[in-house]
């Protein structure tokens, strides 16, 4: 059992990776949470699901980790008064996750201290919950203004800059509040949602295979995460085991997802201080990889090809020779360009100490992957919770304890470097058959299923939850990206402005997979 | 009219012409080495012709509460650019034009342009305006008493503060290596990349708007108003790089007295000199960009501080040394 708890009675769920699940009162909610952190684990998840259909009112889903592996706590509330305790005391990150489960379900936490809009903007109106069975999406429609009250910081010269969400350049959109006196920031507070699109109510009707292309798409730069996490989650419902062959692919893929994605922030990471070189140097690496992806599977960012059940494409034996040809260009390179930027000094200059999280705080705000790691945060699912093949990969966690630009720069090089170890280990032991996938074209009834994935910004958990006729009822994507945007706000206090666009990029959170 | 004079203001209008052709020229060329040195193909020299082209021919879009100031800017902008261009002494040495300002008056012009700029981008009032307002404002105030002093100690060994006479008496007097204006340059260098906007103080390329200064200022601008002020920008930079040639390069310029007798070979040596100068200042400026990394906004004093330190040690050797 992950946690004693005489109230709390757990089973374990079938799967690729160590998960448990429970029903708990809503009294119990939080000495279980409590009882979680004390032992060093952490909030992953929290949504809710509308199960008036079965007549059981509503449920909030939360989703702990710690050592032993993932819980998931099943809160039944009442139809009337669909309230919980808060629990963003024990966990504050849990406290935009439990505003935007208000916005889209209307169950909200009582005694809670902020009760402000999350996801919501004008477009549907406050009494109205989209994920709720009964959403009337004609109804909802409002000419309400987007009215949000940002917190204000008083003082002599202080004074707000306000940017977004349309920004001077083409990135996703999201809207920073500086207080800032002189050019030194005092607090920054953010507000997302502006790319809401649905995604968890498209979800809902649709079949497994569109679903799990919806999943692909929740943010681009991770899809391989998504896609492989809800597959995870489909297949444990179901008790299917991909093919061997298909969980190698699965992990070539992801381990090139990482590098592109690390290949592209360190180019960006450049370019934000003005060495346009580094950034030139490292899309050229970028892009040559993202062109072997289209070559060799037919997709640059590996969309799509990972399907419930195993892959869609498989490698040939004269392609392997290609990617291990990549695999030392890049060693070479990379290796290169970071002995340029190591001694640059002008570069290091900017890295170094800007936007600095010291463990301590990272270990209260949950800060988790890339980001957590360059804090001395240890958690790598790749490591931890090793599913096929990892478990016979013997990862490398690359941590760092510094915590600002420069640990994460670190981090990121340690990363690309385990990856392209990995990318060699895995072409070694590529099996060679011709089943790519098993059969799993259904789930059964009333199932629940998670799956978790170690992509490169951090852990992607999928959730589904299946009805009577086995369809999706509910899934929830949850990124990595909802535990490191509030950290974000702290990492820059006492920071200048002008360093805010190179401390945001050293963390490169996604808005689309918040924001949903 | 005489002849000379006649043909002192037809060189007048050569000049003031060639310039305002010339200078998006050598931003391409500039970018177009940035582009070379960071292995791009670029997008050709032209590109800064085509940007202009474009602009002028889309509608202005102006912010609601944008006052008279924020629309005459541009137009000040590029005029006060295009003066300071005329006043220097670019393809020879005796221009009608020139002895109307001083080098204390051209530092006067530019500051000129960077008050209107300023109080252009603090008029529409957004946050990004008044925040590049305010750091354009620190920067200057910082590059300017440096360039000064880099102008002291060239009309130091001159004896005068006009450029022309500057430029004769080191152009073609008998040659001789002045230690002082070696300081005078390296802090003419420092001043050079700050007042245009380029790396270390600024990133003329950055799309990142909390990070800007010069491009903050602008970001209102749209359409022939925008074109202007990049023509002006052009402009400055085409200004100070001549500014930086007529000190301490000025050999082959045309000299005082050539437009009467032998202009017919003095004006193409002098062109031609010209031409060789620019591209090796716009290669080296694009090399200098290339190596260094965009520093904190902060250390700028620190930067600026000593291109002004450089200035007066070279002022000191002019009088210890008398060289």
């Amino acid at each position: 059992m992950p946690i004693n708890n005489p109230n709390v009675h757990l089973t374990k769920l079938s799967g690729a990776i160590p998960a448990w699940s429970g029903v708990i009162k809503p009294d119990d909610l939080q000495p279980t949470c409590q009882s979680v952190s004390d032992g060093g684990g952490r909030l992953v998840a929290l949504w809710g699901s509308d199960e008036r259909e079965q007549n059981k009112g509503f449920a909030l889903h939360v989703a702990l980790v710690n050592e032993k592996g993932l819980i998931c706590l099943n809160v039944p509330l009442p139809n009337d008064l669909p309230s919980y305790p808060d629990i963003s005391q024990i966990f504050p990150v849990a406290n935009r996750m439990q505003r935007a489960a208000y916005d889209l379900l209307g169950i909200y936490a009582h005694e809670g201290h902020d009760h402000r809009k999350w996801l919501r903007h004008a477009a549907w109106h406050g009494g109205s919950f989209p994920l709720r069975k009964d959403f009337d999406a004609a109804k909802s429609r409002t000419e309400e203004s987007d009215a949000y009250p940002f917190v204000q910081v008083e003082g002599q010269g202080v004074h707000e800059i306000a940017v977004g969400p349309v920004h001077a350049g083409i990135i996703e959109p999201g809207h920073f509040r500086f207080s800032v006196v002189g050019e030194k920031t005092l607090r920054l507070e953010e507000r997302l949602g502006y790319t809401h699109k649905g995604i968890e109510k498209r979800f809902e009707s649709m079949n497994l295979q569109q679903g799990a292309k919806l999943a692909g798409r929740v943010s681009g730069d991770s899809t391989v995460a998504y896609a492989w996490a809800y597959a995870m989650a489909a297949e444990s419902i179901a008790a299917v085991t991909p093919p061997d062959r298909a969980l190698w692919l699965r992990a070539l893929f992801l381990e090139r997802e990482r590098i592109a994605n690390h290949l592209g922030d360190l180019g960006y990471l450049g370019n934000d201080v003005a060495l346009s070189f580094g950034f030139a140097q490292f899309w050229i690496l970028k892009e040559q990889l993202l062109r072997n992806n289209a070559a060799l599977f037919g997709h640059r960012y590996l969309m799509d090809k990972i399907v419930p059940g195993g892959v869609a494409v498989a490698l040939s034996e004269s392609d392997k020779q290609t990617l291990l040809e990549e695999c030392a260009m890049l060693e070479r390179d990379v290796r290169l360009l970071r002995g340029i930027y190591d001694e640059h000094a002008g570069v290091q200059d900017r890295f170094i100490g800007a936007g600095r999280i010291a463990p301590k705080l990272a270990a209260q705000l949950g800060l988790c992957g890339l980001a957590g790691r360059a804090s001395s945060q240890a958690w790598d699912a790749r490591v931890q919770f090793p599913c096929a093949p990892y478990d016979k990969l013997d990862v490398q966690m690359a941590t760092y304890r510094n915590g600002d630009v420069a640990a994460r720069v670190i981090v990121r090089f340690d990363e690309l470097f385990e990856s392209l170890r990995l990318q060699r280990e895995i072409l070694a032991n590529l099996v060679h058959d011709d089943i790519l996938s098993a059969p799993l074209e259904k789930l059964p009834a009333h199932g629940f299923g998670i799956g978790m994935i170690e992509g490169w910004r951090g852990e992607v958990l999928v959730a589904i939850h299946t009805d009577a006729q086995g369809k999706l009822t509910r899934v929830h994507p949850h990124d990595p990206s909802w535990q490191n945007w509030p950290a974000l706000e702290h990492a820059v206090i006492g920071n200048i402005v002008p360093d805010f666009p190179l401390i945001n990029k050293s963390f490169n959170l996604s808005y689309s997979g918040q924001d949903l | 009219m005489t002849t000379d004079q006649a043909l002192g203001i037809l060189f007048q209008l050569y000049q003031s012409l060639l310039v305002v052709a010339l200078a998006p020229l050598l931003t391409g060329w500039v970018n177009q080495c940035c582009a070379w040195l960071q292995n791009r193909s670029g997008p050709g020299l032209l590109q800064p012709y085509r940007t202009l082209r474009k602009l002028f021919h889309k509608d202005a879009v102006m912010a609601y509460n944008a006052s008279p100031l924020f629309r005459v800017t541009p137009y000040i902008l590029f005029g006060c650019m295009w003066l300071a261009a005329a006043i220097i002494p670019i393809i020879a040495v005796d221009l009608p034009f020139s002895p109307a300002a001083d080098v204390i008056a051209l530092v006067g012009v530019f500051a000129l342009a960077r008050v209107f700029i300023a109080l252009a981008a603090m008029d529409i009032g957004t946050a990004f305006g008044t925040l590049g307002a305010r750091r354009e404002m620190l920067v200057s105030f910082l590059a300017e008493p440096a360039l000064l002093m880099v102008f002291f100690t060239a009309s130091l060994i001159s004896h005068s503060t006009q450029l022309p006479r500057i430029v004769d008496a080191l152009a073609h007097h008998q040659f001789v290596l002045y230690p002082s204006l070696a300081f005078a340059g390296l802090a003419f260098v420092i001043v050079l990349l700050a007042e245009n906007a380029r790396i270390p103080i600024d990133n003329p390329a950055t799309h990142l708007e909390l990070t800007m200064i010069h491009e903050a200022m602008i970001l209102e601008y749209s359409a022939r108003h925008l074109a202007l002020v990049e023509w002006a920008s052009s402009l400055k930079l085409f200004a100070y790089i001549s500014i930086g040639i007529a000190l301490f390069v000025p050999y082959g310029i045309a000299e005082v007295g050539a437009m009467a007798g032998n202009w017919g070979s003095a004006l193409p040596l002098a062109i031609f000199a010209l031409l060789v100068k620019l591209i090796l200042a716009g290669a080296a400026l694009s090399l200098l960009e290339a190596l260094l990394a965009k520093m904190r906004i902060f250390r700028a004093p620190e930067f600026l501080g000593t291109a002004f330190l450089l200035a007066v040690l070279g002022l000191l050797i002019h009088f210890l040394l008398g060289a």
